[in-house]
């Protein structure tokens, strides 16, 4: 089968992003942790490779670094969708029409219609601003939209003849939700699961951008871009440089997504 | 369309309240005693049990509650603890720079969509068509503050075409308003036209694969007359859906984008909020924003009824 270009080049770009996290924890090529004023806004040069910030931290280093808390809030989030959202819309579709499927889906309507980055911003001023609020508040938003497609689709799997054998063997709701439901919709779970991933970079960008995600020293992309803003008119290249490397996470991670889409969607295959 | 109007007024409602429970139970009873948060840590205990009485908050959880709705309901929003004036007059007072934000952001993000996304379903698998999905596809990537710090830097850093950031005020003419307006509402619109721009597309795509289509054609129609008298008013409706979704994302956006470039909008009235701790502020505004979301989503629900009768019958 061959790979769609938009996947192949997808992986490649989340890939060096997981591998410079992956790097940063035994190596940097400066220490974050170490201010040195003598050196601050350098321009790039051998010494440093994307030059310093304005505590003469070295921008590439703190790059790596600031990756983790984007990448780590983004992933916890997305577990937290998925371990409370695929249970309940499986619940859902195997109590198909009950009140229970009522009560899941009216709550996710709920949390649906609100605004989710006020909701984020709301909860993490009332609790304190911390990466782990905002994950909290990130990963409440993705329980809906996981509860959403795994019942959609878990809807469409529990018609097939092999359900009806398995019932007729006297397998139970659980039972076959987890062992012929959820490795069908599996495909599509990793889809939605990649998608959700990108946004929840790009909120947790948002929310350390306003000060309310890690907080100081923990570098983040957000933070980043809050402290470059105000030496923007002499060093623009502070904001560059985590815009592009948010942007290049988030596109990698998208056109991952797609290309995923295509892979395991045959319908979409067909008609390329 | 009357029940199913009724139906979805109930479900509103019960939104509504629900939501208010939960933007109320995170405020003032989580955090234990609001009073206290408000003064910080080393208030003086009798401030603290004056501010306790000034807000009500020596009466039981339920009559505060229904304090809190039946004020909100009569437009009382109760008294901002910081600027000492009633929160009303202060959502009155920047109601007028976010609403029109929201909405010149939304029609920007339209206006850019619709054009670009025909061009991309009418072209498709051409030269143009790769180049509208490559740059949509770059444009959901971006994020809109850092967008907007792009076209600070661009606009009015360097060209000094606008200013940096600050409101002129509606006193001094439309144009001054508007003119402080443009380019957030462009960050904002960005990432929205690139993906509205994307549905429309392949809403379009999708549409033209139908047997009327192929009928149409077959009657002589080229495949662009076909496209603008029978695909384009159906290819509308999931248009649509993303336009409602898409107030949702403008509004929760402007609350960043305002404090980008200082607009004093209700995004920045929240984060003053934040910051000063003044909870009163924090809850009513964050309330009336999920309110507008809410309600936003529950008239396209029944404009699309108006429009589609099939979506009446059941969901």
């Amino acid at each position: 089968m061959k790979l769609p270009i938009q996947l192949i080049s997808g992986i490649i770009l989340t890939s060096i992003f997981i591998a410079a996290v992956a790097l940063s924890f035994v190596w940097t090529p400066h220490d974050v942790t170490i201010l040195t004023i003598a050196d601050k806004l350098q321009a790039p040069s051998e010494k440093y490779w994307l030059g310093t910030d304005h505590f003469g931290r070295d921008m590439l280093s703190m790059l790596m670094v600031g990756a983790r808390t984007s990448i780590a809030v983004a992933i916890v989030a997305v577990g937290i969708g998925i371990g409370v959202g695929v249970p309940l819309g499986l619940m859902a579709a195997a109590n198909r029409g009950s009140l229970l499927d009522e009560v899941i889906m009216r709550g996710n309507d709920l949390i649906f219609a609100f605004p989710s980055l006020v909701i984020a911003i709301l909860i993490t001023a009332v609790f304190g601003p911390s990466a782990l609020n905002a994950i909290l508040a990130i990963g409440i938003f993705n329980i809906p939209v996981f509860a959403r497609v795994t019942r959609g689709a878990a809807l469409s799997v529990w018609t097939l003849d092999y359900i009806l054998a398995a019932r007729t063997c006297g397998k139970r709701a659980l039972r076959i939700s987890v062992e012929h439901i959820l490795p069908n919709i599996a495909n599509l779970l990793i889809v939605q699961g990649t998608i959700q991933f990108s946004l929840g970079i790009l909120a947790e960008a948002g929310l350390s951008y306003v000060g309310l995600g890690a907080q100081p020293p923990t570098p983040s992309w957000g933070r980043m871009l809050a402290d470059a803003q105000t030496y923007i008119y002499n060093d623009p290249r502070l904001a560059f440089l985590p815009g592009i490397a948010i942007v290049m996470m988030v596109l990698g991670l998208n056109l991952m997504g797609d290309g995923l889409r295509d892979l395991l969607d045959p319908r979409i295959r067909r008609e390329r | 369309m009357i029940r199913f109007a009724a139906s979805r007024l109930l479900s509103l409602t019960l939104s509504l309240i629900m939501a208010s429970v939960v933007v109320f139970a995170v405020v003032e009873v989580i955090p234990g005693d609001p009073a206290a948060y408000m003064l910080g840590l080393n208030a003086d205990p009798d401030a603290v049990n004056a501010l306790r009485d000034e807000l009500g908050l020596n009466g039981t959880l339920w009559s505060r509650y229904f304090g809190w709705v039946s004020g909100m309901l009569a437009g009382d929003f109760g008294q901002s603890y910081t600027y000492r004036v009633p929160v009303s007059e202060l959502i009155a007072q920047r109601l007028w720079v976010s609403l029109p934000l929201t909405f010149l952001s939304l029609l920007i993000s339209t206006l850019i969509a619709f054009p670009v996304g025909l061009i991309a379903a009418a072209r498709r698998g051409k030269p143009s068509d790769y180049a509208i999905m490559g740059v949509t596809q770059l444009g959901i990537a971006v994020p809109n503050f850092w967008f907007a710090m792009l076209l600070v830097l661009v606009f009015a850093v360097n060209l000094q075409w606008f200013n940096a950031g600050g409101f002129a005020g509606w006193e001094n003419g439309l144009f001054a308003g508007l003119k402080s307006l443009f380019l957030p509402a462009i960050a904002l619109a960005l990432p929205q036209a690139s993906i509205l721009a994307r549905v429309m597309r392949s809403s379009l795509l999708e549409t033209l694969t139908q047997d009327y289509i192929r009928t149409a054609r077959a009657k002589g129609l080229t495949r662009a007359q076909a496209l603008r008298r029978h695909a384009l008013r159906n290819a509308l409706i999931p248009v649509l859906t993303i336009i409602g979704l898409q107030f949702s994302f403008l509004i929760a956006g402007a609350v960043i984008i305002e404090n980008v470039f200082y607009l004093p909008g209700l995004g920045r009235l929240i984060f003053q909020g934040i910051t000063q701790r003044d909870l009163v502020v924090v809850e009513s505004v964050v309330m009336l924003l999920v309110f507008s979301v809410i309600l936003i989503t529950f008239l396209v629900d029944l404009a699309y009824a108006a429009v589609d009768p099939r979506l009446r019958s059941g969901r």
